[in-house]
């Protein structure tokens, strides 16, 4: 049984201090650190346990620059059998449905059951990509999965989850796209002897891909408005506590 | 292209969502801007009530009876919505940005051949131009983005984006059974699964200490549990901890968890996703945080901008102390 999965490199951004590019469309990206989106990482592992239930390929594909490589490897270095990435310089200049446009331009070759990609990417959050894929595909597709149960591989049982944590279960036939919430699964880390192995595999790279028209153009990035704001106590931790101390005494909360 | 908008309502066990309400709204903002009505969109089986309850809050409820929208299958509602909107052209059609909209709004838009933004928190239309406001990287950043809705285009709009307001309409309903061309036996619902109780109610704590991403490993957590002891409170946290299984998900806060209303709650290492706060309603919320842009300080009452290893334990002390 095959499996393709859809991976998106991102910058990890919780933490990190963001500053827009002069050309106002992008982040200053010196400073990030950059890795694969969380949800497609639970997008992977559920490939490589479908994998090893039911033996077959898993074929990771991104569209990205060169840098892309990095979690493409790390892929591989978990267990991916094929690599391929679709170059593009800036991402951010496609919109959503260009971008399931070039993954199924190569995909619709490929000898697949199960297309899985994540949820939705951290950076922009749009959650688009991977239904508009399955129609491109012409294949059915399930969002949000957290959990898969299957007997045989010609379909599935795929809880999806909703508002509230209720679960929707449906059943669907391969092939089939599947988007991934995290915590679906427990995400492997990768060897050292895998990513040994994976420093010799060969990352296909489309590297002249027919770029598909944008429906959506990206005007411009900007910081939030300031609006409301918490009152912020500074000092050392001992100010800053004390201070919250009496706060909360005084509203008769503790 | 004509000039209504089309709210596409959501509904589940036969409650509508807030945020279609919210969309009713808005709509009227765009559609007075337009010259246009609101059109709310009700596809179900067993409707009629629903049907009722959105007439104050739109100019016409466009009410599709088949028994197959009990549930949602996506490409049932693709089929009857275009085919609705192939006929009527209306100028926008809205969606919440739901778990369910992720499985219907990006297949209409392909099956259209129309363009959609999701997650915004804001939108406008101006002429053909329409432009929306979408929270990037956990909203730390905004991005603008726009299309030409010539050819009608789909925006989904978070949650909780837009107050309802209830504009006294008396809208008809029009009430269309619709039969389908085209069957679909590759995909099928099943069943609704609720959450397991588990052995706590974050819903009717008082006080609730929450953490995040940031308490970066699950070693730290006994610590702000203590903490957490030592004032009375139920310790509760993000997704990202539910994920990585260092605590069980009836201890989670926000939309795919517990929505929960404590007269305090401290956020410890949460960047404020909005699918976090969405689960707060609290008069006093307390965030700390290493980063001052995160989101959590613009809807905290009281933020400290330091590393909670160092706060929680001079915090517990001074409350100790004061006892
Ligand atoms: C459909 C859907 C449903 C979702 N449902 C939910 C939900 O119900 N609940 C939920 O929470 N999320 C939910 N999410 C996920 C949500 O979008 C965010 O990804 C998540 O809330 C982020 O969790 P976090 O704030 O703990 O982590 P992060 O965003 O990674 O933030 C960690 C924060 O910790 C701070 N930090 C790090 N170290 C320290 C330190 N030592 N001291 C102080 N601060 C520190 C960082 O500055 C950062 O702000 C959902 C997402 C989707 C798509």
């Amino acid at each position: 049984m095959n499996s393709v999965v859809c991976i998106k490199r991102v910058p990890e951004t919780a933490e990190a201090t963001l500053k827009i590019a002069p050309d106002g469309k992008k982040l200053e990206e010196e400073n990030l650190v950059f890795s694969l989106n969380d949800a497609d990482n639970y997008a992977l592992e559920q490939a490589l346990l479908l994998q090893e239930e039911f033996d077959g390929d898993v074929t990771v594909i991104s569209v990205g620059p060169p840098e892309t490589d990095e979690i493409i490897r790390m892929a591989l270095a978990k267990g991916a059998t094929n690599a391929i990435r679709i170059h593009h310089d800036d991402i951010s200049k496609l919109d959503a449905s260009a971008v399931a446009s070039l993954l199924a331009e190569q995909i619709k070759d490929l000898d697949y059951d199960v297309v899985f990609t994540g949820a939705f990417a951290s950076d922009d959050a749009f959650s688009l990509v991977g239904t508009m894929l399955a129609r491109k595909l012409e294949i059915p597709h399930i969002t949000m999965a957290i959990e898969m149960k299957q007997d045989d591989e010609d379909e599935a049982e795929i809880s999806r989850e909703l508002e509230g944590g209720l679960i929707a279960k449906y059943r669907i036939k391969f092939p089939a796209v599947i988007t991934v919430q995290t915590g679906m699964n427990e995400p492997r880390y990768a060897s050292i002897l895998g990513i040994k192995r994976a420093s010799q595999k060969e990352v296909d790279v489309v590297d002249d891909p027919t770029i598909p028209e944008n429906k959506v153009q990206l005007e411009k990035i900007s910081y939030p408005p300031e609006g409301k704001k918490a009152e912020i106590l500074s000092g050392t931790p001992e100010e800053t506590s004390s201070r919250l101390a009496e706060i909360l005494k005084q509203k008769g909360i503790i | 292209m004509n000039k209504d908008i089309f709210v596409v309502i959501e509904h589940r066990q036969e409650r509508i969502a807030d945020v279609s309400y919210e969309l009713l709204t808005k709509g009227y903002q765009i559609a007075e801007k337009l010259g246009g009505e609101v059109i709310a969109v009700l596809l179900a089986d067993d409707g009629d009530q629903m049907a009722q309850s959105l007439k104050s809050y739109a100019d016409k409820v466009l009410y599709i009876k088949n028994e197959i929208f009990k549930n949602l299958h996506s490409e049932y509602y693709c089929d009857a919505l275009s085919s609705i909107i192939g006929e009527r052209k209306p100028a926008l059609i809205l969606f919440g940005h739901t778990v369910d909209s992720f499985e219907v709004a990006p297949a209409l838009a392909e099956q259209l051949g129309i363009p959609i933004i999701s997650n915004c928190v804001d939108f406008d239309i101006d002429g053909d131009f329409v432009r929306a406001t979408v929270p990037l990287y956990g909203g730390k950043i905004n991005g603008e983005y726009s299309f030409n809705a010539e050819n009608g285009g789909i925006i989904s709009v978070i949650p909780g984006a837009f107050k309802v307001e209830n504009p006294q309409k008396s809208g008809e309903i029009e009430k269309i059974e619709f039969t389908f061309e085209k069957e679909y036996d590759d995909k099928e619902f099943i069943e609704f699964i609720e959450a397991a109780a588990g052995e706590i109610d974050i819903t009717q704590a008082e006080k609730i200490v929450a953490i995040g991403r940031g308490v970066k490993d699950e070693e730290n957590i006994d610590m702000i549990k203590d903490f957490a002891d030592s004032i009375g409170a139920v310790l509760a946290c993000s997704r990202p901890i539910v994920d990585a299984g260092w605590l069980p998900k009836e201890r989670q806060v926000g939309s795919s968890g517990k929505t929960v209303k404590p007269k305090l709650y401290i956020a410890l290492g949460i960047s404020g996703a909005f699918q976090h706060i969405s689960g707060i309603k609290s008069d006093t919320i307390i965030a700390v945080n290493k980063d001052p842009n995160a989101p959590i300080f613009k809807v905290a009452h009281y933020g400290i901008v330091d590393d909670m290893f160092k706060v929680i334990p001079a915090l517990k002390a001074k409350i100790e102390e004061m006892k």
